[in-house]
Parts: C-alpha cells; structure tokens; sequence
C-alpha cells in the first residue's frame, strides 16, 4: 500500500516536472498559465462530481467568489499573501453554507444542480448591478459589469514590492496545481475519500452503515470549492482584472464540459479536458469561419452520445485493450453510476 | 387608485411571462423528464422567426402566434430525433446535451444574424390611467397566457391524445401494451413543448431586444417556476408563476428591477428547500 503510493507520488512530480520543463518550449508561458489555472478548475469539479457524485452547475459561482474576494482583498490590503487565503477561505465558508442547506434538506440530483446553477445567477446579477458608487467593500469599488481592475498582484511574501509575474508565475501555478493534484490524492486515499466514493456509490447503504452523509458531502463541496477559488484568485493575479463574467452561466457550462470531456471518476481527466478544450477554444478563437460556441456545443453533444464516460477512461480501455493482459483489470465498479447519483 | 390599479396589471403581467416563460418546459420537463436546458434558446428562435417572418411582410399577429410556434416546434422535432431520444430516462445526460445543444443554437444564431440587438415594435399602442401610461402589449400578454393555460388543460384533459399522451409518460412499457407507441408519442409531445417555447419566445421578443444570447435570461426562471411548481402540469405552473410574479414585482417596486430578479430567485431557493418536491406535492395534490 505505502510503497504504491510512494510510487505515485514520485510518478506525479517526475511527469509533472517533465511537463513544466518542455510546455514552455511549446506554448507561451502566459498562455500556459491560464491554462493551467483551468485545469485547477477542472480538477476543483471533477472532485466533488467524480467522486462525490455532487453535480454541481455553479462551480464558477465559487470561482468567481475567490476572484473576487483576492482583488477586494488585495485592494484593501495591498498585499498578497492573505487576500491569496482569503480566497480560498471565503469560498469553502459560503460552499459549506451552502451545500449544508442543501445537503441535510436531502434535496435531489437535479434540484442541487438548479440551486447551485441559481446561486450562480443571483451572484451575478449581483455584481453586475453595483457599478454604483455606493457598493464598495472598504477602498474598493465593486465597479459592476466594468469589474475590479489594477488591484495588487502577486508578491513574495513579505515583500510587496517583489511581484510574482511573466514566467516565473507559470512556475507558481503550475507548482500549485501539482500540490492540490497530491492533496487531491491523499484524500481520495484517505478514509474520507474512500467514503466519499461509498457515498457516490449508494448514499443510502452508506447512511445505514453510520456514516453522516450529509456532514461529509458537505465538507467535500467546501473543499471543492476551496480548490475553485484557489483557481479563482490566480485567474485574478493573471488577467490583473476580475469581470461579473466569471459567474457567468457559460463559465460554469465551460467547467462541466471539460470535466465530461477529459472523463469523471479520473483526476487527471478534468485537468487535461480543462487545458485541452480551453487550448482549443484559443486556437478556434484565431479563426473566424466558425463560430466559437458552436464547435464547444457540438463537442458536448457528441461527448454525451458517444462517449459519455470521457477521453481519459476512454484511452485508458483503448491501452488496456492494446496491451492485453498486462495492464490491470479495469475497475469495473469505479466508474457505473457516477452520473446517476 | 390609479396606482393601485397599474401595480395590479403590472403583478398579472409579471405572472403571465412567468407562465409564458415556463409552459414549453412544464411539458419538456415537467411530463416527458428531459430537462431542457436549451429552452431558452428554443424562445430565441421563436423571437427570431417572429423577426424574420415580420420583415418579409407578414402580418405580426400571424407570424407571432403560428408561424414560430411551427417552426420551433419543427426544430424541437429534429432535435428530438436526432439527440434526445437515445437519452430518455438519463437525466443528467439529458441535462449536458441540451445544454450542448443551447450552445450550438447561439452559436448557429451568431452566425446567421450577427452579433447584434434585433427587434420589433411593439404591435399595440399604450394607454393612459390617470397619470400613468400603461403597456397596452401587456394585456395582449395576460390574455394569451390565460388562453394558453385554459388550451393547455382542455387538450391533457379533454382530448383523446392528451389522455394518452398523460398515459404514456406515467407508463410507457403500458400503453406500448395497449398498442400506441411510445416512440411516436415522447416525439409528438416534444413537438409541442418546443412549440410552446417557440410562440413564448414569438410574443416576448417586440418587449426584449434579441440577441443570439438571449435565450439565457429566460432559463432560470422557466426552470425555478417549473421545478417549484412539483408534479402537478397546470396547477403547479399557475402556483408557483403566481407566488413568485407576485414577489418579484413588489420587490421591483420597493426597490429596483434589479432586486427584483434577485427577490425571485432568492424566494425560489427557500421554496425549494422548505418544498424539496415543489409546492403541488404538498398542496393541490391529485390535481392535473
């Protein structure tokens, strides 16, 4: 048990390490970043959805919430360090909120899904409402649909005026991104991970056999949304503005797409389909004969057609499928009824 | 007096979108349990065919009221064809690929009309109530829903095919039994959902400037109306239309349009949650 752990920690860094040493030389750092700060995003839903089976519509409402938090935060404070906490504190307190309301009123699949996708809505015409110069949050001006500009970025810690940008940045993200992939590892690792999996499984089994089901899907939608809004206030730190767009519905749309795509009950799977689709819609953002949300509409209806599972468990079938028996046996019940609760 | 009297239309008014909003979805969603996510873009449709067909000389009442319901509800019946029918009973996919679905209509609509506000005025001129104007569109509005939901009941409870259309969708494998076909059914029925949304789409569009993205102000609140309405069709669509119009306008009044939406949308997380099966499974039970 220990030494397969072991062995894929050293997996993760060595191939993490690999990818941070050879993307730069592929694509631009600052396009990099972004990407891989949607891969966190990726990561912070295909958690709670993959393996806690918690659809969750408004995962941008948690993204935005740690965008936002960062820039008031950092404006007021004008420095980094604990607006970068904040932002993730502040998120998992409203998520914690949130999902207890939702969690111990034993609301269904679909009524979560319509709550968190109400949440979102509410949030955002919110603050897209407070161009006013009467919303402000101590020295900063909420600025409505113009959004929060010129806030400070980050820094060393300890030191404001050393600022953490360009290349050195990418570095930070990514660093970031591989220490909440192996969080996300331990946990799932973890008894409470395991649990979590029972709950997606069979709620009801699981509840029977003791465990306080509600208690523990609340904590995993806090963490998921801790993730989020990390991603949330480093998405702030890269665009140097934070925009009501970030609550929008077609942000929360983009993050379930990516999660579908790159393949739920995986967790490299949301991180590869949040980077891929989002490189994607880059490129296609180059050209100018088909529209954009068009090709991201096709591709989820022809994901959920055909392969409603993902590219990630997908290629891995493909692997095993190619190598015979030399690959493990796949992990039949891993996968069944993560979308159906 | 007179106040009272334009709060009085403007609360029916505010009621009556909401029940024009939410009808094609209360039979998408609320009957045949696909949730629709691309309705909004179905009532975009509708608005833009309204558009078209007003700016090739026909007459508006005549390309509002059959036209785009036509054509939308011909859409729905492609779409249904070709995607949502190997997705029946598998909610959440269901869910995804309407969603997918929506994107690929604004995407279409972008393409074919740009990116930019369209509209048309509005067919019926206003009046005076002492020191107020009124909206003379807005009684057109009460009055269509009003009609609309008296259809609605006289088709699901009078007719033959709602009472086998009700019938299928309670027990399909059961009324395959008793020789109609499911198949043919789920898609007649989708026909006139999208159709519902395609003429809601049609009267709302002269008061909204439409843009290819406009089908998502709507969504939200088809979908709160309908979910908090519960399992009953028509008393929950009326039900929860009406608590929450009525809301949301003395919300708007007290404060701003703004809070308003705000109001609705708060009032529909706390009914859902004291209601987790919406209201008609509390109250109202048995009824169509």
């Amino acid at each position: 048990m220990t030494r397969t752990v072991a062995r894929e920690v050293l997996l993760t860094l060595v191939v993490s390490a690999l990818l941070i040493w050879i993307l730069p030389m592929l694509i631009g750092t600052y396009t990099l970043t972004v990407l891989v700060i949607y891969g966190m995003l990726g990561l912070s839903l295909g958690l709670i959805w993959g393996f806690g089976g918690i659809l969750c519509f408004g995962q941008a409402a948690f993204f935005g919430l740690g965008a936002y938090t960062y820039a008031i935060a950092a404006i007021n404070i004008g420095e980094s360090t604990l607006p970068m906490l904040l932002a993730v504190a502040v998120p998992a307190v409203f998520a914690a909120l949130l999902g207890a309301m939702m969690f111990y009123g034993r609301l269904g699949d679909v009524y979560l899904g319509v709550i968190t996708l109400v949440v979102t809505l509410i949030l955002f015409k919110f603050v897209n409402s407070t161009a006013g110069p009467q919303y402000a949050i101590g020295n900063a001006r909420l600025g409505g649909f113009n959004g929060i500009p010129g806030f400070q970025t980050l820094n060393v810690p300890g030191d404001p005026g050393a600022y953490i940008w360009g290349d050195p940045y990418f570095y930070v993200c990514a660093v970031a991104l591989v220490i909440v992939f192996l969080l996300v590892t331990w946990l799932l690792r973890s008894s409470f991970g395991r649990v979590a999996v029972g709950i997606r499984e069979n709620e009801t089994r699981m509840g029977l056999m003791g465990y306080d089901v509600a208690a523990r899907k609340t904590v995993l939608f806090a963490i998921g949304a801790a993730i989020a809004g990390l991603a949330g206030a480093l998405f702030a730190n890269w665009a140097e503005i934070v925009t009501p767009n970030l609550f929008s519905l077609g942000q929360s749309a983009e993050i379930i797409i990516w999660c579908i795509v790159g393949g739920l009950g995986t967790r490299i799977g949301p991180i590869l389909g949040a980077a891929g689709l989002a490189y994607l819609k880059f490129l296609l953002g180059q050209q100018s004969l088909i529209d954009n949300t068009l090709i991201t509409g096709l591709i989820l209806v022809l994901f959920v057609l055909f392969l409603p599972r993902g590219l990630a468990p997908a290629v891995a079938a493909l692997i095993r499928a190619v190598f015979g028996r030399a690959g493990r046996k796949p992990d039949l019940r891993r996968m069944r009824r993560v979308r159906h609760g | 007096m007179d106040l009272s009297f334009v709060i009085l239309v403007e609360i029916l008014y505010a009621v009556a979108s909401l029940v024009l909003i939410s009808a094609g979805l209360a039979v998408v969603f609320g009957m045949m349990k696909v949730i629709n996510l691309a309705h909004g873009e179905f009532m975009m449709m509708g608005g833009y065919v309204t558009i078209t067909a007003v700016g090739l000389g026909v007459n508006v009442f005549v390309a509002m009221l059959v036209i785009a319901p036509l054509i939308v509800g011909l859409i729905g019946l492609v779409v249904e064809r070709l995607v949502i029918r190997h997705l029946y009973g598998r909610l959440v996919d269901t869910m995804l690929a309407t969603w997918g679905l929506s994107l690929v209509f604004i995407g279409l609509a972008t393409m074919i009309f740009g990116n930019t506000t369209t509209g048309i005025s509005t067919p019926i001129p206003g009046f005076a109530v002492g020191a107020y104007q009124i909206n003379g569109y807005n009684f057109f509005i009460i009055v269509v829903s009003v009609l609309l939901v008296a259809g609605m009941y006289a088709v699901l409870r009078g007719t033959r095919g709602g009472l086998i259309a009700r019938g299928t969708m309670q027990r399909a494998d059961m009324a395959a039994a008793l020789g109609y076909s499911p198949d043919r059914i789920y898609m007649a029925t989708f026909f006139c959902g999208s159709a519902l949304s395609g003429l809601a789409g049609a009267v709302l569009a002269p008061l909204v400037g439409l843009v290819p993205t406009s089908g998502g102000a709507y969504i939200a609140k088809a979908f709160i109306t309908v979910i908090a309405g519960g399992p009953a069709l028509i008393a929950g669509l009326v039900s929860s239309a009406a608590s929450f119009g009525v809301v949301s306008q003395i919300f708007t009044f007290a404060m701003s349009p703004v809070i308003g939406e705000v109001a609705l949308l708060v009032a529909a997380v706390i009914l859902l949650r004291a209601m987790p099966q919406g209201i008609t499974a509390r109250l109202f039970r048995g009824k169509l």
